[in-house]
């Protein structure tokens, strides 16, 4: 389905999550950000920046990873995005939720 | 003589003896396995021994029993694998070399990842019911205990049987109805997933189980450490969770012999490739069960489905064929819900679990995703499965290693 998110038509799941990286924009995740209570600052950024670089490689994303990461420990993680901080940063970031779980 | 050696005789190391056992020529072919336990146990009965369901005799047997007398069993621990060197060195300094090594080492719950999980209330108040010492530990305390503040916590995935801790919930809920104090214990089911389960349909329905069992869910929550002076879990948004008695499944791995052996991510599974489950990066290397990164669930029913597709490739692999990519995710898994009724689901690495039959489609008489008695009884019938058809390789009539599509309501 489609949804108008900071002027523009997107592509997105059910959940809200984008269906087509090719549609993001800092101004799209500025406004899902902005949809969940999040300002974002510089360090949201880094970490958004990493998180789609990790999707590229075709890495899965889990917390545990997160926490290894040497980017960002957990408990930044939760400062930046508090509750449930992999969802709501992936959905910022425009890449699908993480299926760290089987 | 070419030698294949399986490392670990549980579920998936031991049904794989068995099927190379029939389909391999003894005269090219020597099989060995092996083991440091002596017992085998029937995991799926972990889940029945805290409420007095199953006893101890029912889950344990000898692991002997269950190898068939051509392959050679050989107990003792495994100091490394060294895979470029085709070689399994052995703790007391003996070395086994190998033509085909299959790794089912599987996976086991590490406490200690989490602080003050392995406190002063280990078993005390905090319990797992994973392991025979744990479930046997928490039969004792759910035995005398009086009601109180009840929590069944997931730490995180992946874990081994995912439905098995809401199983535990609603068997909880039956457990303190029998006994009458239902209406003295909070139950509170605690998980780091944002329902009940990993897939959205199976998610509505348990969702809405737990509702009707008046169980409490706390989603989203990811465990920093327990506090065992007063008694709560606090995850890394500083979130808290009071307990009178904490029923955890710590974050699962796969053995240390994968660590130190160099082959594993950073849980000790191995990659493997999903569909033909040989190992990312050594030809002759296959990996079976929980022992494997596959994006499948781990549970019995999937290495069962796993081991007959990983004896066509062996077979394949030995004449120097390309690999058949079969293997789709498989799952099937009775989920206990309580007061002698169960749900079935079925589902694979594509399809999540829905509604309809099985095993045949539109005749059952299994109902998948829906509560019945009948998938009770197929519960503890699978008991029997498991001791007599499912470790022997036996091939269980009328399911297939494929999921079927046929009878599904994917809708």
């Amino acid at each position: 389905m489609e949804k108008e998110i900071a002027g523009k038509m997107i592509s997105v799941n059910d959940e809200g999550y984008l269906t087509d990286f090719s549609q993001w924009t800092k101004e799209v995740g500025e406004a899902i950000a902005a949809e969940n209570n999040i300002t974002m600052t510089p360090r949201h950024w880094e970490v958004i920046a990493y998180l789609q670089n990790e999707h590229k490689n075709n890495v899965a994303l889990s917390i545990r990873k997160i926490g290894k990461s040497n980017v960002l420990d957990i408990k930044e993680f939760y400062q930046l995005f508090p509750q449930g901080p992999l969802k709501t940063s992936t959905k910022i970031a425009g890449i699908p939720k993480p299926a760290s779980c089987i | 003589m070419k030698r294949i050696l399986i490392l670990g005789a549980g579920t998936a190391g031991t049904m794989m003896a068995n099927h190379l056992n029939h389909e391999l020529d003894k005269k090219d072919w020597q099989i060995d396995i092996i083991d440091e336990k002596e017992e085998h146990h029937y995991q799926p009965g972990y889940l029945f021994l805290p409420f007095d369901i199953y006893t101890p005799d029912d889950i344990i047997k000898k692991i002997e029993d269950f190898i068939p007398k051509d392959v050679n069993l050989i107990k003792g621990q495994i100091d490394i694998i060294l895979p470029k060197e085709n070689v399994v060195k052995m703790q007391d300094g003996s070395e086994i070399s190998y033509d085909i090594l299959i790794i089912a080492t599987g996976a086991k719950i590490a406490p200690e990842e989490i602080d003050g999980m392995k406190g002063a209330e280990w078993q005390q108040s905090v319990f797992d019911f994973y392991t025979f010492e744990g479930a046997l530990a928490l039969r004792n305390k759910l035995r005398e205990w009086q009601g109180g503040k009840m929590l069944v916590h997931i730490t995180e995935m992946p874990i081994k049987c995912p439905v098995a801790p809401l199983e535990f919930a609603f068997l909880a809920d039956s457990f303190f109805k029998h006994k009458n104090i239902r209406d003295k214990v909070e139950l509170t089911f605690v998980t780091p997933l944002s329902g009940a389960f990993t897939k959205p349909k199976a998610t509505a329905a348990l969702d809405h189980l737990l509702e009707e069992k008046n169980i409490h869910i706390e989603a989203d929550f990811a465990i920093e450490s327990v506090d065992n002076e007063r008694k709560v879990i606090i995850d890394y948004g500083g979130r808290e969770i009071p307990f009178d008695l904490l029923v955890t499944v710590p974050t699962n791995k796969g053995d240390e012999v994968i660590a130190r052996s160099g082959m594993g991510d950073d849980l000790n599974f191995i990659p493997t490739h999903k569909a033909t489950l040989q190992a990312m990066n050594y030809d002759n290397i296959f990996v079976l069960g929980d022992a494997s990164n596959v994006p499948a669930s781990k549970a019995g029913s999937v290495a069962h489905f796993e081991a007959e597709i990983l004896t066509e490739n062996i077979k394949h692999y030995i004449k120097g064929e390309p690999l058949s990519e079969e293997f789709d995710g498989h799952a099937n898994c009775f989920i206990e819900t309580g007061g002698g009724k169960a749900l079935l689901i079925d589902f694979n690495y594509t399809h999540e679990p829905v509604e309809g039959t099985f095993p045949f489609p539109g005749v059952g008489p299994l109902r998948l995703m829906k509560e019945s008695r009948i998938n009770h009884m197929g519960k503890l019938a699978f008991r029997w499965i498991y001791w007599n058809m499912l470790l022997k390789g036996t091939h269980i009539p009328f399911v297939s290693s494929h999921m079927e599509e046929a009878g599904k309501n994917f809708n």
